[in-house]
């Protein structure tokens, strides 16, 4: 038995590990678990990963949980070109940088935008107040501002001149806000560019494939949810708001 | 000039890279930096005179530094007079744009994020194999762990030292109870899912050798502990585990590197200008959110 990612492409890390094994042709067998069925919640995929989310990995006897491990553990296993985790000491450390500061930032502010325009007025059935609205709008955008101008720079990618983990897992992360209708590339020419050298780095069709499902979010509804998961959600996303 | 390092020492993520190298004789400048300007100068006059004043002046510098160390966003009247950071460490404002603690300076390379740094002092100073194992799968689960601590331990233990704290510290007021229940759940939540995930049965979050992983896990901990929730308490397996990271660094360094954290509670008695109180009131309760 090979290995096999549990995955479900309407989450951000999933899509950038989906994105990083295709694009190095990494043989893995992609094993989908739906997150709107609960298929996260069931006692097989328990065994997988104990803490019931995506995306896992499983090597033989070996399961690892959390994309950025997984993708570390990808790297040294398949010996992927340097440029993804550069040897260089300090560009790998710019590469650790990015990885460890995006969980707090563009991660959580991503989310939560994403969470507030589509999940919740999907579960709730009601719109978000435009208040809550803006202030999820303007956390992201302190973010992003950080972002540009910590880590991105005047270079073409975070490490330098090549793509690396770091822009991956940076990039699947904004297209989740966009994807929920707000195109924060708009107004951010720099920002645009470095997506579309990403996207080009790693194959456009590629990329666009990955991204299908969650481009077409908005026409998710609300009975296409377990029932049982339906209610838990609206609570967890209630609290959080 | 060698190997600087900006730390405050209230914060986890410093204590664990001062615990790091000073474990692994790394040479390196210790470079205080403050989470809040004039904190430390009145934390050890409540120790010793037990009559602290916070009065600084009424600088935009001041909160904005802080929002900035603290990741949060500053309000907007404040941001036209921004400058790089506090006079009394100008170093610090230009190390690191993010303008948070901790961070590293070696020449002229400057890095940021506790993960970053503890990985590249790692592979600079060639550790011992055990704190990043070259095995594949044990480093695996180094990665698990300092990934998966973000937005679970390090989502609330924090926090217990802003509610318990800081906040009334600041404020005036203590926080209504609800605040710190809500917290310590999910820190309750957190720690299950540590012991059953992370620690199982095992020496350490590897195996049999302390690493990275159980090195930032520690320092987290013992933030609750500092304000007064005590974690380990009902959690044996923890606290044996605890005992074992403590002997593994060495207890005097563990006690050192806490020293502040785990005497927190005098800072209560510190006054704080009145005008830096209103400034900073809506900030931190941004904070909790």
């Amino acid at each position: 038995m090979g290995l096999e990612l549990y995955l479900d492409l309407l989450s951000q890390p999933c899509r950038a590990l989906y994105i990083f094994a295709r694009s190095n042709n990494i043989p893995f067998e992609f094993k989908r678990v739906q997150l709107v069925k609960g298929q996260h919640k069931t006692e097989e995929f328990r065994k997988v990963n104990v803490l019931m989310k995506v995306p896992a990995l499983k090597d033989g006897s070996f399961t690892l949980a959390e994309s950025i491990a997984i993708l570390l553990y990808l790297v040294q296993k398949f010996k992927t070109p340097d440029h993804w985790y550069p040897s260089d000491l300090q560009k790998r450390a710019r590469v650790d940088e990015y990885l460890s500061w995006q969980h707090a930032n563009i991660r959580m502010k991503g989310s939560k935008l994403f969470l507030s325009k589509v999940l919740l007025p999907l579960l709730t059935g009601q719109p978000l107040p435009p208040e809550k609205l803006e202030f999820a709008t303007e956390e992201l955008n302190v973010t992003l501002t950080q972002f540009e101008e910590k880590f991105l720079q005047d270079k073409p990618f975070i490490a330098g001149s090549e793509i690396s983990l770091a822009d991956l897992v940076a990039v699947v992360e904004l297209m989740q806000p966009v994807c929920a209708g707000y195109d924060l590339f708009e107004e951010r020419p720099k920002l645009k560019e470095w997506r579309r050298r990403v996207e080009e780095a790693v194959g456009k069709q590629l990329f666009q494939e990955a991204h299908e499902e969650i481009m077409d979010v908005k026409n998710l509804t609300a009975d296409q949810f377990a029932p049982e998961l339906l209610e838990n959600f609206k609570q967890q996303l209630l609290k959080q708001n | 000039m060698g190997l600087e390092l900006y730390l405050d020492l209230l914060s986890q993520p410093c204590r664990s890279i001062y615990i790091f190298a000073r474990s692994n004789n790394i040479p390196f400048e210790f470079k205080h930096v403050e989470l809040f300007k004039g904190l430390t100068c009145a934390f050890y006059q409540a120790i010793t005179f037990k009559k602290p004043y916070l009065g600084l002046p009424t600088s935009p510098d001041s909160v904005a530094w802080f929002c900035c160390a603290n990741g949060t966003s500053y309000p907007a009247k404040l941001e036209a007079s921004i400058t790089a950071g506090p006079s009394n460490s100008e170093g610090a404002g230009k190390v690191s744009l993010l303008k948070k603690v901790p961070a590293l300076k070696d020449g002229d390379f400057t890095l940021a994020e506790c993960t970053a740094i503890l990985l590249y002092l790692s592979r600079k100073y060639n550790t011992p194999d055990h704190w990043y194992p070259s095995d594949i799968q044990k480093r695996a689960r180094v990665d698990e762990y300092l990934s998966w601590h973000h937005a679970n331990i390090r989502a609330n233990a924090p926090k217990t030292m802003w509610i318990k704290v800081l906040i009334p510290l600041f404020t005036g007021q203590p926080l209504p109870s609800e605040k710190l229940q809500e917290v310590m759940e999910g820190l309750s939540t957190s720690l299950k899912q540590f012991e059953e995930r992370f620690l199982q049965d095992k020496a350490f979050i590897i195996g049999s050798e302390i690493s990275l992983a159980d090195l930032v896990a520690i320092v987290e901990l013992m933030q609750p502990v500092g304000v007064g929730c005590d974690i380990f308490e009902d959690r044996p397996r923890l606290r044996e585990w605890r005992r074992r990271v403590e002997d593994a660094v060495g207890k005097e360094l563990f006690f050192q590197a806490h020293e502040m954290i785990l005497n927190i509670k005098e800072l209560s008695n510190i006054q704080i200008d009145p005008q830096l109180k209103e400034q900073l009131a809506p900030v931190l309760m941004k904070m909790l959110k």
